[in-house]
């Protein structure tokens, strides 16, 4: 350990990345499948039944993400857990009604009666507005640092209406890439409208950030991090014209760069999440409780280190795998 | 109604609501593998059939196991976020390593169990199975380990108030793990051996005879004669178990208020935690004194050695584990007559001649597994209280600060959805053993249909 220096500084930095990393994968991936569910309203009969296809082997494991990521926050930093989770209660309880109704629904809507399979859609439906509401909700109350105030809850309700638009633009971005034909054409005509909401999102945390506190202004617009934090909306408003220009040609007539919408979506996410980490760093609690002083003792997180270093390469590979063996469009069925 | 207790019954909701799945799923996982293993051996369509219809409940369950663990996982943080900084150095380890070994496996090789068949080769499918089977194995080791550390906790020192790990080999293999291991993966393969007996010998009553339908009769039978003695001999150690590190459990889970010689066993009585005795008690003299000790005069700890000079009551509330306690033997007990009974006739006359008032009451017991863990667990949990983790911190200590009328109506919720959840889910199974008994398929979706027959091994599509 001494390789690294003090253990009490490393280990929970490095905690502190490997949180943030599942989050940002159970973002870009639960985003995507929680963005189809958001979608359902809008597609007909059929069409619901590829868009519950085209998630199938996945919504699961993506799940898996988020209670890796509030599993760490639990091991890594016991005392912001409490605190991040008792502050946000009734959106966490709000989330989960979500995800379980979502989550059975799939199951039940193709195994119930027909007659019952209308209610399963809209409890598919409505699970998914559910989570992704709260989880826009919750996210809005944690930039403005946890305080329920008035005009903090009127920001989480904005950022909850935008991160549900953002997940239904990567949702639709997801099946221009799984599908084709009349319902790829749809998708685009969807991902046009959602990436409003991603604009608008994005805008509005990176506007209110610098004015919550002094010190993330000063973190923001003193030279020179200005110099180096100057890629990020670069990049960003370089990805969002990107997109646009890439929905008004899709789909191309051999189907070449379906999955470009996507990738970059997924780009997207993960700047905008850097800027936050970039935002929050040394805080898990916003201007509260930093990671050194929730950390958990050195010798557990070590322990816990041990077995990622060899379980999460593991981990990404079988995912990849299933990615692999599930690739090529919704509809397809093989005999063969 | 304060938070203290509103969060309790919250608690004991949604773990009761979660554990019936996983229950279902431990098992089924290696049913399931052992239905590919025939199938891959003997090439017979049966084994297949019972596969694609066990799947589909295995999903199922699944997917209401994964979405009541999420909840779990969360209602530490929002109910009970002392747990956590007390003794999170310990816990958190464990649950990290549930996720990371178990949770991912589970999820990413479900997809390609259920989905892949057309996709993979053969044998990728059946790895896909036993690793699923594994991966769910794997998430109950590490849970049951948290679950007995906190009931026999070892290999820890305190440190300012928080609790830091000495030994991880000590902590692992606490006292009381490996016999409440075995009694969970043992009650695990009953609940599964009764849920397929008893919806095997519905399908019979309904005058399903197909091959696989007496095939899965058979295995839910033999399963269940051979796992009960097992479990009964492996409650009787978990027992003897608990008598060494918590006595004040065996005395309430026996309904003994006094340390004494020549205990009878109780079998039935109204525990009076006012008077503190037992009224209308009926028992076999001195049986629990030869049970626990072996000797008809052993002297078997009670209740009054765990209340305080001040009247402080530190041992667990009496009545609810004394019955829930009953209960459980109750069942283990109807488990055994019946799956032996089955098993003889099934070796005389057949799967398929079964005597009609059997198949009754195997079909009345499909979810009898259910109702013995919950017992089971109840009996083990409650009997722990007050304490959290036993000797370390007490339930209250845990609990956070939030208003109770939040816990009210979250709770509310909770229990609705969970009601609901339970019907639906019952009511699904019905529907698809009568839809499969009627011969029709068990999707809603139309098939291509390409050549003549339906291959042996076909993808579910998502969803079915």
């Amino acid at each position: 350990m001494e390789l690294f220096g003090d253990p009490a500084v490393w280990l929970p930095f490095t905690f502190a990345a490997l949180m943030g990393l599942s989050i940002l994968i159970y973002v870009v991936l639960d985003g995507f499948d929680l963005g189809v569910g958001l979608l359902m309203p809008l597609s007909d009969e059929a069409e619901k039944d590829r868009l519950v296809a085209s998630i199938g082997p996945f919504w699961d494991a993506n799940e898996t993400w988020l209670v890796l990521a509030i599993g760490l926050l639990l091991v890594a930093f016991p005392p912001a857990h409490g605190v991040i989770l008792t502050s946000l209660y009734l959106p966490v309880a709000i989330m989960l009604f979500g995800l379980i109704l979502r989550g059975v629904s799939f199951e039940f809507r193709a195994k119930a009666p027909i007659a019952q399979k209308r209610f399963w859609n809209g409890a598919f439906f409505t699970g998914s507005l559910m989570a992704s509401l709260s989880q826009g909700f919750m996210l809005g109350m944690y930039v403005m640092g946890l305080q329920w105030t008035w005009i903090n809850a009127g920001f989480a309700t904005l950022t909850a209406l935008f991160l549900t638009v953002g997940y239904s633009f990567i949702g639709a971005a997801w099946l221009i890439h799984k599908t084709d034909g009349v319902l790829q054409a749809k998708a685009v005509g969807w991902a046009k409208g959602g990436i409003w909401g991603l604009i608008l999102g994005i805008g509005a945390i990176s506007l209110a950030t610098p004015f919550v506190s002094d010190r993330l202004f000063d973190k923001w617009f003193s030279y020179p991090a200005m110099l180096y934090l100057a890629p990020l909306p670069i990049l960003s408003a370089a990805l969002v014209g990107y997109i646009w220009w890439k929905l008004r040609r899709l789909p191309y007539y051999d189907d070449r760069y379906n999955w470009t919408p996507f990738a970059a979506a997924s780009a997207l996410f993960a700047l905008s999440f850097g800027g936050m980490a970039y935002s929050f760093y040394p805080y898990v609690v916003p201007e509260q409780i930093t990671i050194y002083e929730a950390a958990s003792a050195p010798e557990s997180l070590f322990i816990i280190l041990l077995g990622t270093l060899w379980v999460l390469p593991a981990i990404l590979g079988y995912t990849i795998l299933s990615y692999f063996i599930f690739r090529g469009k919704a509809t397809e069925l093989r005999y063969d | 109604m304060d938070t203290l207790i509103l969060s309790r019954i919250q608690f004991g909701a949604n773990i009761s609501f979660h554990i019936l799945f996983p229950t279902i799923t431990i098992a089924l996982g290696w049913v399931l593998l052992f239905f590919k293993l025939r199938f891959n051996a003997t090439g017979d369509q049966k084994w297949m059939d019972a596969y694609m219809f066990w799947v589909k409940v295995f999903a199922l369950s699944f997917a209401m196991g994964v979405v009541s663990g999420i909840t779990m996982s969360f209602q530490f943080g929002t109910n009970w976020p002392g747990f956590m900084e007390k003794v999170g150095n310990i816990a958190g380890p464990l649950l990290a390593y549930e996720v990371m070994t178990a949770f991912f496996l589970e999820a990413v090789f479900l997809g390609i169990m259920l989905f892949g068949a057309s996709k993979v080769k053969p044998w990728v499918h059946t790895l896909a199975t036993f690793l699923v089977a594994f991966g769910t194995t794997m998430s109950t080791f590490w849970i049951i380990v948290l679950n007995s550390w906190m009931h026999t906790p070892q290999g820890f020192e305190m440190r300012e108030g928080v609790a830091h790990a000495t030994s991880w080999f000590e902590i692992i293999f606490n006292p009381s793990m490996p016999y409440r291991l075995t009694h969970m993966l043992l009650a695990s393969g009953l609940t599964v051996a009764f849920v397929i007996a008893g919806i095997s010998a519905l399908r019979m009553l309904w005058g399903d005879h197909k091959e696989s339908v007496k095939s899965t009769l058979r295995v839910g039978v033999f399963l269940a004669a051979g796992l009960i003695p097992a479990q009964i001999l492996m409650g009787d150690f978990h027992g003897l178990n608990t008598l060494e590190y918590q006595p004040q459990k065996v005395a309430a889970m026996e309904g003994n208020w006094e340390t004494r010689g020549n205990v009878p066993l109780v079998l039935f009585a109204l525990p009076d935690e006012e008077a503190r005795e037992n009224r209308f008690e009926i028992g076999i003299p001195n049986g629990a004194s030869l049970i626990l000790k072996h000797k008809a005069d052993g002297v078997v700890p009670g209740l009054n050695d765990f209340v305080a000079e001040d009247g402080t009551v530190n041992h667990p509330p009496v009545a609810p584990v004394f019955f829930s306690f009953r209960i459980m033997v109750g069942i283990g007990f109807a488990m055994l007559f019946l799956s032996w009974a089955g098993a003889y006739m099934i070796r005389r006359r057949g799967a398929d001649n079964l005597p009609k008032p059997m198949l009754y009451a195997f079909t009345a017991m499909t979810f009898s597994g259910w109702i013995a863990t919950l017992a089971g667990w109840y009996t083990t949990e409650i009997g722990r209280q007050p304490w959290l983790v036993q000797g370390v911190m007490t339930t209250k200590q845990a609990v956070a600060d939030v208003p109770a009328p939040m816990v009210l109506s979250t709770l509310i919720a909770y229990l609705l959805i969970y009601a609901a959840l339970i019907v639906a889910y019952i009511g699904v199974i019905t529907y698809l053993a009568a839809k499969s008994s009627r011969g029709e398929p068990l999707s809603s979706r139309q098939y291509p249909r390409r050549g003549e027959a339906e291959p042996s091994l076909r993808a579910l599509q998502p969803g079915e």
